[in-house]
């Protein structure tokens, strides 16, 4: 239901303001492009499938952007956050349920039961939605499409149209515009087109979308990607040591420079999702404190899943004998433990005031599970390394974290949880970027003095959940793990007290109550604990 | 245990009451008839824009108040009783106190207007306000056109808001240029230009003479005082300002003024009896600030200070710099320092405009020492903690144009104009050597 007070008691239309003539009509030059793709699922036969599914883009594509045009050109530049709450789409009323339970039933069947959109099993050729995709997949591949094929099509579509809307909304605000163009770029280039046009030179090449690193590609490592790797020479190798260099360099390297932003806000295609078709749901994020405790376990514990995983998973395929490969299984084993280890002590011996009591009861406990596990496996007790078959656990992670989370809680549930709930609770890899940048990273939010008014603009449209205003109100910089540096709280605040920066780490943190303009022995004694 | 009681519940009680929880385990009591909880007040029009919902204005959630053993009392305070150290309630219920502060904050001023009591008049300060105007204009049907009279920040908010649910405003400024007792003409002449390009019906110069009621007793039109126009509307806003909401207190035998009348210590003339926030009255203003402030920045300074004296460190209210920031429809605006509106006798100005006509900046300066004194920058942020340490240090004007860099607080990527503002600054320096 629209949360604004309708004193009109009219069920219809409560809204102050309905949408106008030109929207009413660009929707329905975009629903018209749904409607195709809806012809198609049903197995109506259209004739010429290319005609058809350009119309159904091209159409998709101008409604969009239409619809854009006509929101926010017909007015000044500025925040146009106006009636967001009362909107059904953005305040969970009915067509936002609708929204989510449409999306959630998309990706189940997405994940689980391809044939129901057309894929084409045992050889046979693809029916349905997914045969209407296939002039587009032959014309970059020369192979017939896939369910993955449609939807990285359409997925590309939505961040392409949704970030041209959210360019037009924020066109006062270059960061904002900026980092759109770096997603949709992203998008189109790095997951989309490179991908097939390396399957063209190379068939044997796995699918690599290149910014994509483990532990988000939580498949790079599985066995037959490391064949196929092997197999391909020159370009599998590279590919290879690209993702071991993503993980262990390039992103600590620019995460410490700029703060996880450069990658869940700027690259990452998930992000890109969130920022673009997701945007309109960023203030549907809790911001209970329970949210974050919550958060806090969630993520790391699914962190950890995928390391074990992982390592249970390449143990399997490497060897015994270290005459055939230097990396055999108990090589691979102790270096996993060591590395674990120098993680471990590194912070707690450098970093150990930074870190809450929880999280320091968190990761000494994981840490000793791993450990013990480890060890056990080595003094024989037992047969597995971590009690589990790494298949099954491989599996178990496949279906919970990779499809059912990340894809059918994460998106289906925009309209319900917000835009980012796979990024704040579930994706190891802002795990792992957020352990970095709340460490070892020059980037802050700076509060700008005592200006800050509590007014909660930051807050609410904060997509990760974070209380931007609890920070900002005491004057404290804001340094949080799960901040992806959308910067969309400093676009909102009406007294300018927020700014995105990378500075010095000395008083990156600065837990004292600094606000100005009181006199400064006042400011003593308040700091005086 | 010694019993802190806090008549009301906005930035300025809820800083005291906060900060004397984190130093002592006194009984704290804050008593209140708007709401339950502490909300921003200054986020209220962003409930009616739809940016928010009201539970979003409450910088803390409800569990909070339980945890850090601050009582929260609703009801409505008819009466201070300082020989018998009590508040009495309207509904006649007393509640003693060791200690009483009164953060009462402001109420809309109505200056004797004929139909100032109508239904469909209000003023936009309470949350009851809010829900008066979510009854009465709830769209651009109820609501044909509202008219909005006294130019000052609320008054814009309140144009702002209206215009964000289509509805027609007539905003009505009795002075020439908008809020140009406060800012500098340039800066005022822009505003001006801006709320028109907002489409809002924006007349300058002109007084309301009365409020017409239609037969059931709801404000139908306004006539104006110099034209005698009539303007049909079916709202009127009354925005000329606030002054303290002390009524309850007239015959308390605390001495009062415009407001309660505190020492610097923030003391009353009855012992135990402290003042704060909008409400406070010095009897003397502290520098160049007036005697009341209605500021959500010095109403929370205050807090803090009060909170210092009550658990026994007792200290002055000494606050620092001024500063101040507000947003005129697109267009954000910050103060550090003092930059008057008409320039102090000892006071030169330097005022550079960007083209697009929504940004532009005023640096004030004394005229023969050359020390900066302060600047109004409109569309570009700046940085507090500089201008505080620039001030601080006294420097001179042409150090803070020079540096002016350091002080930029935009997003990245924006466009500075550092040099723009700089070759400006040099050319009039020319034209007046």
């Amino acid at each position: 239901m629209s949360n604004k007070l309708n004193h009109s008691m009219s069920l219809a239309s409560p809204d102050a303001k309905g949408i106008t003539t030109k929207q009413k009509i660009a929707l329905a030059i975009g629903f018209v492009g749904l409607i195709i793709l809806g012809l198609a699922l049903f197995n109506i036969d259209l004739p010429n499938l290319g005609v058809f599914l350009t119309a159904s883009l091209v159409l998709i594509s101008v409604g969009t952007i239409l619809y854009a045009n006509n929101a926010y050109l017909t007015k000044l530049e500025g925040i146009k956050n106006d009636g967001v709450w009362f909107k059904s789409i953005s305040s969970r009323g009915i067509i936002g349920w609708l929204t989510g339970v449409g999306l959630t039933a998309f990706y189940i069947v997405l994940y689980f039961y391809p044939e129901l959109l057309g894929m084409g099993t045992n050889g046979e050729s693809n029916t349905g939605l997914i045969s209407l995709f296939d002039p587009l997949s032959n014309l970059l591949s020369g192979r017939p499409a896939s369910q993955w094929f449609v939807y990285g099509t359409l997925y590309t579509i939505a961040i392409l149209a949704f970030g041209y809307k959210f360019i037009l909304k924020y066109r006062h605000n270059r960061y904002q515009q900026l980092r759109t163009v770096s997603v949709m770029f992203f998008q189109l280039g790095f997951a989309f087109l490179i991908p097939e046009f390396m399957y063209v030179m190379n068939s044997d090449v796995p699918y690599y979308d290149l910014k994509n690193m483990w532990p988000l590609n939580y498949y790079n490592f599985d066995q037959y990607r490391i064949d196929a790797f092997i197999k391909t020479e020159t370009i599998g190798l590279s590919l290879l040591a690209l993702g071991i260099l993503s993980i262990f360099v390039i992103s600590p390297f620019l995460t410490y420079k700029y703060g996880k932003r450069w990658y869940c806000s700027w690259v990452c295609g998930c992000g890109g999702l969130a920022e673009t078709a997701g945007d309109a749901f960023r203030q549907l994020s809790s911001k209970k404190v329970s949210a974050w405790k919550l958060e806090r376990w969630l993520i790391h514990t699914v962190l950890v899943f995928s390391v074990v995983m992982t390592t249970a998973v390449v143990y399997t395929y490497l060897g015994y004998d270290p005459k055939k490969y230097w990396l055999t299984k108990d090589v691979f084993l102790i270096s996993v433990a060591v590395f674990l280890t120098l993680v471990f002590v590194g912070v707690l011996a450098f970093k150990r005031k930074e870190l809450g009591k929880d999280a320091r009861y968190g990761a000494i406990g994981y840490f000793v599970v791993i450990i013990a596990l480890i060890a056990m496996h080595f003094t024989g007790t037992t047969d597995q390394v971590f009690l589990i078959k790494a298949g099954t656990m491989r599996s178990a992670y496949g279906l919970y974290i990779g499809s059912i989370f990340s894809g059918v809680i994460g998106t289906g549930f925009y309209p319900i949880l917000g835009n980012r709930a796979w990024c704040r609770f579930g994706c190891p890899m802002a795990a792992i970027l957020g352990f970095q940048q709340r460490l070892f990273s020059k980037f802050r939010i700076t509060t700008n003095g005592g200006q800050c008014i509590s007014c909660g603009n930051c807050s609410t449209y904060c997509e990760m959940g974070i209380d931007v205003r609890s920070y900002a109100q005491k004057g404290e910089n804001i340094v949080r793990s799960s901040c992806v540096g959308c910067g969309i709280c400093s676009a909102v605040c009406p007294r300018g007290v927020l700014k995105l920066e990378n500075d010095k780490l000395d008083g990156r943190i600065n837990s004292n109550e600094v606000l100005l303009g009181n006199d400064i022995d006042l400011m003593n004694y308040v700091n005086k604990k | 245990m010694e019993h802190i009681v806090i008549i009301g519940n906005g930035i300025s009680g809820v800083t005291a009451a906060r900060h004397i929880r984190k130093m002592s385990d006194k009984r704290i009591t804050i008593v209140s008839a708007e709401t339950n909880y502490f909300f921003s007040r200054t986020a209220l029009m962003y409930v009616y824009m739809g940016h928010m919902k009201f539970e979003h204005t409450q910088p803390y959630e409800n569990w909070f108040w339980k945890k850090n053993k601050i009582e929260l009392k609703n009801g409505f305070v008819s009466k201070v009783n300082h020989a018998s150290n009590e508040v009495i309630f309207e509904s006649g219920e007393t509640l003693p106190y060791d200690k009483l502060i009164i953060a009462v904050g402001s109420k809309p001023n109505k200056f004797g207007w004929p139909g100032q009591d109508l239904d469909g008049v209000m003023g936009m300060y309470h949350k009851q306000d809010l829900e008066n105007l979510e009854k009465y204009a709830p769209n651009n049907k109820v609501c044909k056109r509202a008219v909005v009279v006294g130019g000052g920040l609320i008054g814009i908010e309140l144009a702002e808001m209206l215009h964000s649910r289509s509805i027609p405003v007539t905003f009505l400024v009795r002075e020439d240029s908008f809020w140009n007792g406060v800012l500098p003409a340039g800066e005022s002449g822009m505003i001006n230009r801006h709320i028109k390009n907002h489409h809002i019906d924006l007349r300058l110069g002109v007084n309301l003479k009365e409020i017409i009621a239609d037969e059931n007793g709801k404000a139908k039109a306004v006539v104006i005082q110099e034209t005698g126009e009539v303007i049909d509307c079916d709202v009127v806003g009354l925005t000329a300002g606030v002054s303290p909401n002390i009524s309850f207190l007239k015959d308390s035998g605390i001495e009062l003024g415009r407001g309660v009348k505190v020492n610097r210590f923030l003391e009353t003339n009855i012992q135990n009896i402290y003042a704060i926030g909008d409400c406070a009255e010095q009897h003397e203003g502290i520098g160049l600030r007036r005697p009341i402030e209605a500021v959500w920045y010095t109403g929370r300074m205050m807090g803090e200070t009060v909170a210092q004296t009550i658990c026994g460190n007792r200290i002055e209210y000494k606050p620092g710099h001024w500063f101040n920031s507000a947003k005129f429809m697109d267009i954000e605006y910050q103060t550090y320092g003092w930059v008057f509106g008409q320039p102090k006798e000892y006071e030169e100005q330097f005022h550079w405009i960007h083209e697009d006509d929504t940004k532009c900046i005023t640096v004030s300066y004394h005229k023969d020492t050359k020390q900066f004194l302060g600047i109004n920058t409109f569309g570009i942020r700046m940085r507090h903690e500089v201008f505080d340490r620039w001030l601080n240090e006294q420097k001179d004007v042409d150090f803070v144009m020079f540096n002016l860099a350091e002080a930029n607080f935009d997003p990245e990527f924006y466009n500075r104009y550092e040099t723009e503002i700089l070759s400006a600054y040099h050319n009039s320096k020319l034209q007046t050597a």
